[in-house]
């Protein structure tokens, strides 16, 4: 190593004092610095892309398709062996009932998007709530609060959802029911997880000793800071929904009236044309597959750009 | 009407304490285990517009003494006696929400960590503004314009834009400003400061200690200030009580500590730091052992498994805070103390 003759480091540029990024961010937030990290991620621009696409058909499903959805239009030309396969007026051809495949999985889209969305809006709100409580107050609130969760997360999801289908009867509401009753539990813990964690934080010690009311320190402050996690589950939770969607009506629980069409229920109705004709089933399976990949990659780019762990 | 500032003076001398800690004892209890005594018997006066200092290393129960005058430590597994006089009301009778009334209002404190001290995600503005708001009663546009003098007081500059800002685009020393910005909006008669520069680097430390110094000294506002650090101590402190083990071993004026520390572990401490008028090439003496190397008080004097002037001397159970008999402005609690300059040999 040479010694730096006297006059040349400081000219050089010492790297410790070399020009930093002065970009101006004024007002940039975590979420906004999420956004950026995220846009460079390919995973998270594949799941955004099939999450918008999935978003725009079941919102544009009327404009998009080329025939109403009221089914079986066509029921004629189905014959117990043959369903009639891509024609010039129908681009997959027909369903096992004789209503157009097509206009039949546009559709589908939007009754996945409604359901998933309501229910997990539901399971969110429901359970964020709890979690707030429980964790905002603590005490006997918190003890009692989060043993009511450990017995509803206890029982198996799809079972919950299968019961709270039975007792509600068969409607899209009490699929949605169902599907957020199941969801309920994990956003509670989640939510109080995260505050409890913020619980010994330095800025929540700082706030009390400003002499802000408790009530302000967990809403503005604690909650804040808290609710990174639960937005990436609840992205993750979609993707679950889609497919709790398609089980529950696999299973006969999901909406009763044939003119709604259902991923789940598509399924269902070509099971025993699989050999024949297994577009019927394998068009209407990918979508539900496709959408809860979408979901997940979304969700997981989230966590990761969230997760300070992995910030650059 | 103003008061001629000679009589101010005098009052500040003469007049009763603003803060009057009296006996505190803080135990923190764990089931099935003894309990330890944060701290033990600890009193201190605080003047109006006057600056005390509580020294120590770690674990000496200088922080946790702070949490009990706020009122802060977790209700659950600590135990809090004596008093805590505030205006000749004690703190420590009140219910959470008259203290809350007086915390950020007329008692307000500095953390150590300005960089987690803040809320990563919300506004330094609205940081500043919620106190204002909570406290001052202004709404949301006089705050604002309040929050931006306040920044532009301790020294941040472009305040507007610095409002929107978050934490994390603010540097150490700037948003130690700011946490000095929020503990000081609404005017404060007591700020109690908990090492608010060991997180910093010695060029910011200087800055920030000058700004307290001198926003404490144009307000009025009286300070405790707590540190480990003998050149902040000097720096800024009218009154120093050094701690060890929970309890006060020695209280003098700055002057008086520097000049002459009598209690044997002030003196060891002040060996151990570089004095710009010692011989050069001068070794400094450590302390030997920890903090936990401690002899409980009751058996003897906490120091002196690690004092070089202990003998069998030093077993006295509790050790009284008495006065010196050669300085008659120091109280220590020492055996053998470290004799006055002048007075060796």
């Amino acid at each position: 190593m040479t010694l730096i003759a006297p006059g040349a480091g400081s000219a050089a540029g010492d790297p410790l004092e070399g020009p930093t990024a002065t970009v101006d961010e004024h007002g940039t937030s975590l979420w906004r610095g999420a956004l950026q990290r995220l846009r460079r991620d390919p995973f998270a621009i594949t799941g955004a892309l099939i999450v918008v696409v999935f978003v725009l058909v079941a919102l544009f499903a009327p404009l998009l398709a080329p025939y109403a959805p009221a089914g079986a239009q066509w029921g004629n030309q189905v014959t117990p062996s043959d369903v009639p396969g891509p024609s010039a007026d129908h681009l997959l051809g027909l369903d096992a009932f004789g209503s157009d495949l097509y206009t039949q999985l546009l559709f589908g889209a939007r009754q996945s998007l409604i359901i998933g969305v309501v229910s997990t809006g539901l399971g969110l709100a429901v359970g964020a709530l709890i979690g707030l409580l429980a964790g905002g107050i603590g005490g006997w609130v918190d003890v009692v609060l989060m043993r009511v969760v450990d017995v509803l997360l206890s029982i198996p999801s799809l079972l919950l959802a299968v019961s709270v289908a039975a007792v509600l009867g068969r409607t899209s509401i009490s699929v949605m029911i169902a599907i957020a009753a199941a969801q309920v539990p994990i956003f509670a813990r989640l939510l109080r997880g995260s505050l409890l964690a913020q619980r010994n934080a330095d800025y929540v010690l700082a706030a009390s000793s400003l002499g802000l009311r408790r009530r302000t320190v967990v809403l503005s402050h604690m909650l804040p800071n808290s609710l990174g996690p639960v937005i990436v589950q609840a992205t993750l939770v979609l993707a679950t929904a889609t497919i709790e969607v398609a089980a529950l009506s696999y299973l006969g629980l999901g909406e009763p009236n044939p003119t709604v069409a259902e991923w789940g229920r598509m399924l269902v109705k070509s099971q025993n044309r699989l050999e024949t004709d297994p577009q019927l089933a394998l068009l209407p399976g990918l979508l539900i597959a496709l959408t809860a990949l979408g979901f997940t990659l979304l969700g997981e780019a989230l966590r990761e750009a969230l997760d300070p762990k992995f910030r650059r | 009407m103003t008061v001629p500032a000679v009589t101010l003076a005098a009052r500040r001398r003469e007049g009763t304490p603003l803060l009057s800690v009296r006996d505190l004892q803080v135990r923190f209890t764990r089931r099935g285990r003894a309990p330890v005594r944060a701290v033990d018997g600890v009193s201190f006066d605080v003047a109006p517009g006057q600056v005390v200092g509580l020294v120590g290393e770690s674990g000496c129960g200088k922080s946790v003494t702070s949490l009990a005058v706020m009122g802060l430590l977790a209700p659950r597994g600590v135990e809090v006696e004596g008093e805590v006089l505030f205006e000749g009301q004690d703190l420590l009778a009140l219910s959470s929400d008259e203290l809350r009334e007086l915390r950020g209002r007329d008692i307000a404190m500095v953390f150590q960590d300005p960089m987690t001290s803040l809320n990563p995600v919300v506004p330094v503005g609205t940081q500043v503004t919620e106190v204002l708001r909570r406290h001052a009663g202004m709404d949301r546009g006089q705050a604002r314009d309040e929050a931006e003098s306040l920044l532009e007081r301790v020294g941040i500059p472009d305040p507007a834009r610095r409002l929107k800002d978050y934490p994390h685009q603010l540097s150490g020393g700037m948003r130690q400003r700011a946490l000095i910005a929020i503990a000081l909006a609404c005017k404060p008669r007591l700020l109690i400061a908990d090492e608010p520069t060991t997180a910093l680097d010695v060029t910011i430390q200087a800055q920030v200690l000058e700004l307290l110094k001198q926003l404490v000294a144009e307000t009025g506002t009286a300070m405790i200030m707590i540190t480990h650090d003998l050149g902040v101590v000097a720096g800024i402190c009218d009154e120093v009580n050094v701690m060890y083990a929970g309890r006060v071993v020695e209280r003098a004026g700055r002057r008086e500590l520097f000049a002459s520390p009598r209690h044997q572990y002030t003196g060891g401490l002040l060996r151990s730091i570089p004095r710009l008028d010692a011989v050069r090439g001068g070794q400094l003496t450590p302390i030997p052992g920890s903090a936990s190397d401690v002899l409980p008080w009751e058996r003897g004097c906490a120091f002196a498994p690690r004092c070089s002037a202990q003998d069998a001397d030093c077993l006295v159970p509790d050790l009284e805070l008495t006065l010196d008999d050669v300085r008659p402005e120091h109280r220590l609690r020492c055996v053998h103390p470290v004799p006055p300059p002048g007075a060796a040999l």
